[in-house]
């Protein structure tokens, strides 16, 4: 344990905690005239870069301590957040504007006649849940399974997250895909009989994104700690050395993904609900892409710089999408190309340099540019 | 000449004048099957301003002016064009002009058309030129009533042209297949074998055909039996054809992925720099047209072929603008470098957005690009598409040229072989890294500009490019020019055959997949490079 890390540990999971308990006051309790009242507009918007640092903290999780930079990691997002929907509309049942108490809306308009195959179950929330794991994990397991094999590495692998998230885009939206095509899944009603509309509903949502990510982080804390997670630092440094000593390079890398996938799967489950929508443009692969960028600005293999950086990045597009909507790309393409140059630690890396030496040195990533400079 | 019209005009009887001028002020208030009547009467006169009238009927510029019922010629059936010039079509003389507003057309319906277009067919059966009268005999072929089969015997006594007459048969013998004489239509369907326009398929299946009571359409069996055997010569040679229009598109299909994947092939390739903004360089590219098509609004046709080194110099510059703020920082940090060019490619496409708005802009396909070369009645080739596969293979030549056989070329390669060594030996590497960064850069431009002719140009056309551009060079192979040429042609190819089968997104995606699981498999590509280079990279 280092102080640096262990002061971030403590920071992060006390926000955390508090945000769990003062945001359900400041929007129940606190009446809607005073000052200090937290719309549910916001509640919703808070939750929401909560299910983004969580996908961020997947990220970080491969590429700071892993080496492995997914563009592609937005599709087990997407794919999570696609597994709740289809609990979401079958929840829905007859209440949907044909009436229809098994078909959702999007298949009587498409003259369907039965429910396919892959939608059996998912009436049942717990099946849902086991898809939000399984189907990232599963996709995961393959995908990394082939790469990791052949050794498919860096940018290489990096160009084939992508292609992957964008088939995945182009198929899911295709009508006969049976997914909604175009437009996805939205108009929900209800999660496990709450209304979704209702403010007590979101509030308890929120809440539960809040402890997913504290759970989801000490996971992470807990792996990099591990021994497992000292083999996988060594391999991001130098992989065939541990290849040498005799370790099993594939299966640390292909665990880790699989984790990873995981983690963005749950992370988009819970970002279903709060947003009420989805559809295929959650694959693009520029989403995938500005989820790099978050960890990046942050400060990778840190896992509280991903978080930190999730929420920084998500409040600047908020805001300037809103204030400046032109700006917005130019403010985010100069931090992708600023960072790389000049914060290649992140914003983590500007702590103080007394703190900084040793553990970050050892534990971030080698940094090349810094050691040129020199 | 003008003497010469009016001896002619002279030469019509006098009453068949009457009944031309007569029936042409008919045209005003008949009813669809009226006109077809008049078109018919008009014909028979024979008289000289048949053709044109009739030729005005058809393309709606034929007009009643309003204020006095009179009937007039004018001159664009374009109804935004006003005002318009007015001719008088009894005497064929221009008389003035006139509001578009205060004319109404004489309409006509498909049926009036079809038969307009056979009339005047037969006029142009006559014509000195060649595709005039081609065009006509095809006309007359979808219709082979009594008078046509005449006029098309007539014609081939004294047709020269050897495609001409060699329609004409055809017609002549579809004809002869309804003849009396069973020897006869044995001949035709003899002559018919190997004919590939879709009529004589459809006749000679309707022989084939049994009547209700069971019998044949063709009583003769030795007739049916040439006929089954014409047909299915026919639908192998159309199956061939098929193939080999399915390779054709399908090499077009690659001529733009390999297109769009050449300058990253040097970029990526031989710099082994991840530049995600070329995409937006191949953007500026298409953009690079849309601006020169602004400032040359008259000249379209050459507009395509100015733009072309104007977007080389544009993107180029971009990009060693890119290679010395940025790039150059980055190397030997390719998941940086990736990062910060994505940073550039978002840039860039705002910057298009704030100066030309989100919108997608129209850019102009100059005329000699577009239109189709008939090689015969199962095979056609577009003409855009003809072009980008020579397109394509010429930028590759070039390129092949310029990195085999000029200066720039070998400092390139030697710089990429082996950086220290080339340094020792006095070449500038720093200056050789910014002129290959821009070379390719410069190519994604051209790329640009042939893309301007095939896709939207919007801020969004780099992006939908740069996975399949990134697909196709690793899919060849990092590093091998001719990898990436085959394998960018490949893609296209299958791309192709698997349209029908699938609709083109499926086929998309299928060939995504197929490209992921192959890199899994042969991580290095179809062709990897050998050697020490290999072990360099």
């Amino acid at each position: 344990m280092t102080p640096v890390r262990e002061r971030g540990d403590r920071v992060l999971l006390g926000v955390l905690a508090a945000s769990a308990i003062l945001v359900p006051v400041l929007n129940q309790a606190v009446p809607a005239s005073s000052a200090w009242h937290l719309s549910t507009y916001s509640l919703t918007l808070l939750g929401k870069y909560l299910c983004f640092a969580l996908l961020a903290l997947a990220v970080d999780l491969i590429w700071g301590y892993g080496g492995i930079l997914s563009l592609g990691h937005a599709a087990f997002f997407a794919l999570g957040g696609y597994a709740m929907g289809m609990y979401l509309m079958r929840e829905i049942g007859p209440r949907g504007v044909y009436g229809n108490p098994i078909l959702p809306d999007f298949m009587v308009f498409l003259n369907w006649q039965k429910l396919p195959w892959f939608w059996y179950g998912f009436n049942h929330f717990w099946v849902a849940l086991l898809m939000v794991v399984l189907v990232p994990a599963v996709l995961a397991f393959v995908f990394g399974g082939l790469a990791f094999r052949s050794r498919v590495t860096g940018v290489y692998l990096s160009i084939i997250t992508q292609a992957l998230t964008y088939a995945l885009m182009l198929a899911f939206f295709r009508n006969d895909m049976g997914f909604g095509g175009n437009n996805g899944f939205t108009d929900f009603k209800d999660i496990l009989g709450f209304d979704l509309h209702e403010d007590r509903t979101r509030v308890v949502l929120f809440v539960t994104t809040a402890i997913a990510l504290a759970l989801g982080y000490l996971a992470c804390r807990a792996l990099v700690d591990s021994r497992a997670g000292r083999v996988i630092r060594a391999i991001r440094d130098a992989e065939s050395r541990v290849r040498f000593l005799g370790y099993r390079v594939e299966s640390y890398k292909l665990w880790v993904f699989v984790f990873s996938a995981v983690l963005a799967g749950i992370a988009g489950a819970l970002y279903v609900p709060q947003v009420g929508i989805i559809n295929p443009s959650e694959f693009a692969p520029i989403n995938s892409i500005e989820v790099v960028i978050w960890v990046a600005v942050g400060g990778r293999g840190t896992l509280f710089g991903a978080v930190l950086g999730a929420l920084l990045v998500n409040y600047a597009k908020t805001y300037f999408t809103g204030a400046f909507p032109e700006v917005w790309l130019y403010a985010l393409g100069a931090l992708f190309v600023l960072v790389t140059l000049f914060l290649p630690t992140g914003l983590v890396g500007l702590l103080p340099e007394r703190r900084r030496t040793g553990p970050l040195a050892i534990e971030g990533t080698p940094l090349p540019a810094a050691q040129k400079a020199k | 000449m003008l003497c010469g019209l009016v001896c002619i005009a002279a030469s019509v009887p006098a009453a068949a004048q009457g009944v031309f001028d007569a029936e042409v002020a008919r045209l005003r208030d008949a009813s669809f099957a009226d006109k077809e009547a008049i078109v018919q009467r008009l014909t028979a006169t024979g008289d000289r301003r048949v053709k044109p009238v009739l030729t005005a009927l058809l393309d709606d510029r034929l007009v009643v002016r309003d204020r006095d019922q009179a009937i007039f010629i004018i001159s664009t059936g374009d109804e935004n064009v006003s005002p318009v010039d007015l001719t008088d079509p009894l005497t064929l003389q221009r008389t003035g002009s006139a509001p578009r507003d205060g004319l109404t057309k004489i309409g006509t319906n498909n049926r009036l058309r079809k038969l307009l277009r056979i009339e005047l067919a037969r006029f142009d059966l006559s014509s000195p030129d060649r595709e005039t009268r081609l065009a006509a005999v095809e006309e007359m072929l979808r219709a082979l009533d009594e008078s046509n089969v005449a006029l098309l015997r007539a014609q081939r006594a004294v047709e020269r042209d050897g495609q001409v007459q060699e329609e004409i048969d055809v017609g002549l013998a579809l004809v002869a297949l309804d003849g009396a004489d069973a020897n006869g239509r044995l001949d035709a369907v003899t002559h018919l074998r190997g004919k590939l326009r879709p009529q004589v398929r459809n006749r000679l299946a309707a022989l084939l055909d049994r009547t209700p009571d069971g019998s044949y359409a063709e009583p003769d069996a030795r007739v049916r039996a040439a006929a089954a055997a014409a047909i299915r010569g026919i639908d192998r040679m159309r199956a061939f054809y098929s193939v080999l229009q399915t390779l054709f598109f399908g090499l077009s299909v690659g001529s733009v992925l390999v297109l769009v994947a050449t300058g990253l092939a040097i970029t990526f390739g031989v710099m082994g720099v991840i530049n995600m903004a070329h995409g937006e360089l191949m953007m500026l590219g298409a953009y690079t047209v849309y601006v020169v098509q602004l400032l040359m609004p008259t000249h379209i046709g050459v507009s395509v072929l100015v733009a072309l080194p104007v977007a080389f110099i544009v993107s180029g510059t971009a990009g060693v603008v890119i290679e010395r703020t940025i790039i150059r920082f980055l190397y030997g940090r390719p998941l940086e470098t990736l990062l910060a060019t994505f940073g550039v490619s978002l840039i860039l496409q705002q910057l298009v957005r704030s100066l030309f708005s989100a919108n997608n802009r129209a850019v102009e396909t100059p005329r000699w690009m577009s239109g189709t070369v008939a090689i015969n009645g199962a095979l056609s080739l577009t003409l855009n598409r003809l072009y980008i596969i020579l397109f394509t293979i010429g930028v590759f030549a070039v390129l092949l040229v310029v990195l085999k056989r000029t200066r720039l070329g070998l400092d390139i390669r030697a710089v990429s072989q082996n950086r220290g060594m080339a340094q020792a030996m006095g070449i500038r590497t720093e200056w050789v890294d910014a002129m290959t960064f821009g070379l390719g850069s410069g190519i994604a431009g051209i790329a640009g500009v042939a893309l301007s002719q095939f896709t939207n140009v919007g801020p969004n056309l780099g992006q939908s490019y740069i996975i399949d551009a990134f697909m196709v060079v690793v899919f060849g192979g990092v590093g091998n020019l001719w990898g990436m040429l085959a394998g960018g042609m490949a893609m296209g190819v299958v791309n192709q055959v698997l349209e029908p089968y699938s609709g083109a997104v499926l086929a998309k995606i299928l060939v995504l997949v197929a490209l992921i699981l192959f890199i899994q498999r042969w991580p290095r590509g179809l062709f990897p490079q050998e050697g020490r280079a290999a072990e360099a990279s």
